[in-house]
């Protein structure tokens, strides 16, 4: 019966998608709040999670949306922030073929969140893996999506003082920060990102600094690559 | 940015995203024939970028006028502390966000 192979499917799926239904709950809301109340309609965020489907580039926006329009910015904002994700898409190679019609949409949305599951997944031998796979993504998108929103509509309700709200984003790259940096064993590139970010403020200032400071960063960790891979 | 401008700047997130993310399938038959350049980048330049990112989410902070960003410095060095011995990410957020609010708000005004 195939109603029953995709229910067993499901039924597995819920259970390991719990932490992450807390995590993007609680920073889904705060992503949709601080849309609001930077002047965005309830449905940009809704929109934008949907289509774009990537926590911190999203907080990045927020910002880029609300300054000049920079094409190129976004573009190479986007590729800075992303290409960590092709890997998911390699390691995910042989697992997610033959998944058919449902390989478009568990492709473009295989972000972090999504890949963390389904890369260590201990899926039951008689539940369908590609069944498994795809109601995580969709659990996944669900989850973030409806965050937003709910707090896109919640921020027209905050009756509260809001100022200093956007530190929410700092924080939230702080957090991923320390993580990164007390993973790698070499420390250079955490320290390279910071040192040119400000070097570069600091010339161009706030609205042209991104650019020049993205290119800076990879051509130095390409330049120092053979100091990085020793260390 | 006019609304025609932001959606334009949305659409080429997507896109881009959407290219990143399906490159590997259209590409590389196997996880050896990836570019060895790629896969350094890809390693490596997380760390890099989230180090940009927290200066980048502070850039408008001027040094040299007001309190010279000692509001933001406090919030992101408690954040930082929490985060390292606590390892928990909702508290790190919390805890720095509503302390950046108390600081902004009734501290440094």
């Amino acid at each position: 019966m195939k109603d029953n192979k995709i229910k067993k499917a499901f039924v597995a799926t819920f259970p390991q998608t719990i932490p992450i239904l807390t995590a993007f709950f609680f920073i889904g809301i705060s992503y949709g709040i601080l849309m609001k109340v930077s002047g965005f309609s309830f449905w940009y965020p809704f929109l934008i999670s949907i289509f774009v489907y990537g926590g911190s580039l999203q907080f990045v926006a927020i910002d880029m949306l609300l300054m000049p329009f920079n094409p190129i910015g976004a573009i190479l904002m986007t590729i800075m922030l992303h290409v960590r994700q092709m890997f998911y898409s390699i390691a995910m190679l042989e697992n997610y073929r033959g998944a058919g019609a449902r390989l478009p949409l568990m492709v473009y949305y295989l972000a972090d969140e999504t890949f963390s599951v389904n890369f260590s997944a201990k899926i039951p031998a008689d539940v369908d893996k590609h069944w498994f796979y795809f109601f995580v993504t969709l659990l996944n998108l669900f989850y973030w999506a409806f965050s937003s929103l709910l707090g896109g509509l919640l921020g027209s309700l905050i009756s509260f003082n809001t100022k200093g709200l956007d530190f929410v984003m700092t924080a939230l790259f702080v957090a991923i920060f320390v993580d990164l940096m007390r993973e790698e064993k070499n420390r250079m590139p955490g320290i390279i990102g910071v040192i040119v970010a400000a070097v570069c403020l600091w010339l161009f200032g706030p609205v042209k600094f991104m650019v020049p400071t993205l290119l800076l960063i990879v051509v130095l960790l390409i330049g120092l690559r053979k100091k990085i891979e020793v260390a | 940015m006019t609304t025609t401008q932001k959606i334009i700047t949305i659409a080429l997130m997507a896109l881009t995203s959407a290219v990143l993310r399906f490159l590997p399938f259209v590409l590389f038959s196997s996880e050896e024939k990836t570019p060895e350049i790629i896969s350094y980048l890809g390693k490596i330049l997380p760390a890099s970028i989230f180090g940009f990112l927290v200066i980048y989410s502070v850039k408008h902070v001027e040094l040299f006028k007001g309190y010279s960003g000692l509001p933001e410095a406090i919030a992101i060095a408690a954040t930082a502390l929490i985060h390292y011995y606590k390892k928990n990410t909702f508290l790190s957020i919390a805890v720095g966000t509503v302390l950046y609010m108390v600081l902004v708000q009734f501290v440094f005004i």
